[in-house]
């Protein structure tokens, strides 16, 4: 069964009179364990998609399958309960707590778990560990650098294991390099560990990391590619 | 997620904003001390007055003369002469009143004291022998003044210790003449000094009420009588067969055309204590309405929290927070500010209550015992939680109900 099933999936935008159509009737399917990147100008929809796929906002028309349920039949609670533990996020611009350590910062989504308290320090650590800020964990979250704030964003992603990360654009506030590390560390979480990722990104070089390039353009898949030899960023030892 | 992790959540949040949380719970603790110490000073007060109600004696019941004024239409005491000789007579009578063991009547009366070249203002009370026992006014020296006394009109007095200290200051005072409404007093006794009390002692003069009614106060009526039943039991029944015998020699058929009143200790004790009740609750009442405001400042501060973290919301929710979880979080910090600001509150009323009461004591003869009313600290504490709840519900509901999306790309 795949993970993610879209079928002619649309959504317009209300304000009052005005209809504002985003996406025209999208579809495709991913399986688990794939890296894919969807890409597009700014004003696509692609966004929108990934909202749409993260059940933080509600599509107008079509079918999405979440996991073989259509994603309208779960509850309020029962969509939360996925975000928590099948969904991990990461947005462009981090979306750290403020006045908070690290570690605190990764624990976040393990508070709304049913993993039990004694674990979380284990699991965030090991998350921590997986983007290499283990020296970093008590750092405060507003005295590190934008590179950093990401990887924590992404170890608060995994800390619950989660079945499918969003990235919606991460390395969009961030220099080349330490979003080339972004890039990597994303990597390696699909190919090391398995993870499926669904990166969003209008940068061409971005978007060849990843194995499968969904093109979106005006509401629409333009095209939808196998990516034949992934590009790699250099090497590099995160913890160095 | 657990109700510990819920509470951290939210201490954590209040914290991130420290001035501003201090600032929103002192509303609440200015209202929630005001209500503190007028229910604690409330309390105190009535324990006074009961106190010295009580000093009455148990047995004691009070005949006075007029009616006793029910309404503004009752303009002050009708017939207030309405005590005479005939019915002190008539209540002497112990087969009129079997239950009552003795009948002390009272006359009084404002005048000044002097002696030599000092002056002083005081309460003139005219009384029979029967007020040692009645009142329990031990004398500090002297004697007091005998039924043979009364019977001659003898121009005695015995003074109350300030009047003592005023006019003689540390020298003797018995056998000594004082000038009271033209007439010379020698003074026979000195009373022990007495505090506050329902009448105050420490600052009259006593004398035969033969003498009073005649040379001093110039009247034919007795302002009082003092009775004692002859046990507590017999206190209802004494009180009326006072009344029937009153109402006999006094030609009254219909309870409210009475010319006189009775009052026993306990009825007394019932409505003094019943006005101080009334009093404390309205301050209570007033006090309370610092509380809405102190509330309607916590509603105001939450939604500008809910609004300044509508991106916490929005980031709690993706990463599985369901709404009762964003509800509860905001709710418990709403709740933690007005009880925090409750708990401050009751601590800082009793404070100042305890520190009233004790400046009281020490510099007034008043004795005021400090009394805090638990029922004062519970309805604190549970009329701060519920505005927390309810002033807190409405932000809280906001914040619960934020699409994560658009919550997420506010900013």
């Amino acid at each position: 069964m795949p993970l993610i099933e879209v079928n002619g999936i649309k959504k317009v935008y209300f304000d009052g009179e005005l209809q504002t159509p985003i996406l025209h009737g999208v579809s495709f399917v991913v399986n688990r364990g794939e890296f894919v990147a969807i890409m597009g100008p700014s004003g696509s929809g692609k966004s929108t998609l990934l909202n749409l796929l993260g059940f933080l906002d509600d599509y107008t028309d079509g079918s999405y399958k979440f996991d073989g349920i259509e994603a309208k039949n779960y509850t309020a609670d029962e969509i939360a309960k996925i975000r928590n533990q099948k969904l991990g996020f990461i947005f462009q611009s981090f979306n750290l707590l403020p006045n908070t350590n690290i570690l605190e910062n990764v624990k976040l989504p393990l508070l709304y778990s049913d993993f039990p308290e004694s674990e979380w320090g284990e699991r965030a650590m090991k998350a921590i560990r997986s983007v290499g800020l283990v020296h970093r964990a008590l750092f405060d979250s507003a005295k590190i650098s934008g590179g950093e704030r990401q990887r924590v964003a992404i170890a608060r992603a995994l800390v619950c294991d989660p079945e499918v990360i969003f990235a919606d654009e991460p390395t969009g506030n961030l220099d080349s390099k330490s979003g080339g590390i972004i890039i990597d560390i994303l990597q390696k979480l699909h190919e090391e560990l398995g993870h499926t990722i669904i990166l969003i990104t209008h940068e061409t070089d971005t978007a060849e990391h990843a194995e499968r390039i969904i093109r979106i353009k005006d509401g629409f898949v333009e095209s939808d590619t196998k990516v034949a030899h992934p590009q790699r960023m250099g090497e590099g030892d995160l913890d160095k | 997620m657990t109700i510990k992790h819920s509470i951290q959540t939210a201490f954590r949040g209040l914290e991130t904003n420290r001035a501003r949380s201090l600032l929103t719970i002192l509303g609440m603790v200015i209202g929630v001390t005001a209500i503190i110490l007028v229910m604690s000073l409330g309390q105190g007060a009535q324990n006074l007055i009961l106190d010295q109600v009580k000093g009455m004696g148990t047995r004691t019941v009070i005949v006075g003369g007029g009616r006793e004024p029910t309404g503004p239409s009752d303009a002050g005491q009708i017939f207030s002469d309405s005590l005479k000789p005939r019915d002190l007579d008539l209540l002497n009578r112990r087969e009129n009143t079997p239950s009552v063991k003795y009948v002390m009547p009272l006359v009084f009366g404002a005048a000044s004291a002097s002696y030599q070249s000092d002056t002083y203002n005081l309460t003139i009370f005219g009384v029979s022998p029967l007020m040692e026992q009645i009142f329990d006014v031990p004398l500090k020296t002297g004697a007091f003044f005998t039924n043979e006394d009364v019977r001659a009109r003898a121009k005695y007095v015995v003074i109350g210790n300030k009047v003592k200290t005023q006019l003689f200051g540390a020298s003797d005072a018995v056998g000594n003449i004082i000038k009271m409404k033209g007439n010379n007093f020698r003074v026979v006794g000195v009373l022990a000094e007495r505090g506050q009390d329902f009448f105050n002692f420490d600052e009259a003069a006593i004398i035969p009420y033969t003498t009073a009614q005649d040379y001093v106060l110039g009247i034919k009526y007795f302002n009082r009588f003092i009775t004692e039943a002859s046990s507590d039991a017999l206190v209802p029944q004494a009180a009326s067969e006072i009344k029937s015998t009153l109402r006999e020699a006094h030609n009254i058929t219909e309870t409210d055309k009475e010319d006189f009143f009775v009052i026993t200790q306990v009825d007394l004790a019932v409505r003094l204590s019943a006005i101080t009740s009334v009093l404390t609750i309205f301050l209570t009442a007033v006090a309370a309405i610092s509380l809405i405001v102190g509330g309607i400042g916590i509603m105001n501060i939450m939604l500008v929290s809910v609004t300044e973290r509508t991106k916490e919301i929005g980031l709690r929710k993706a990463l599985g927070a369901t709404d009762k979880n964003i509800l509860t979080q905001f709710l418990l910090e709403a709740v933690m500010l007005t009880g925090i600001g409750g708990v401050v509150g009751i601590i800082l009323g009793a404070s100042l209550s305890w520190a009233i009461a004790t400046g009281i004591t020490r510099f007034t003869s008043i004795v005021w015992t400090f009394s805090f009313p638990v029922s004062a600290a519970i309805l604190g504490i549970s009329v701060s939680g519920a505005i927390g709840l309810i002033f807190g519900l409405y932000p809280a509901r906001k914040a619960a109900r934020k699409s994560p999306i658009e919550a997420l790309r506010y900013e």
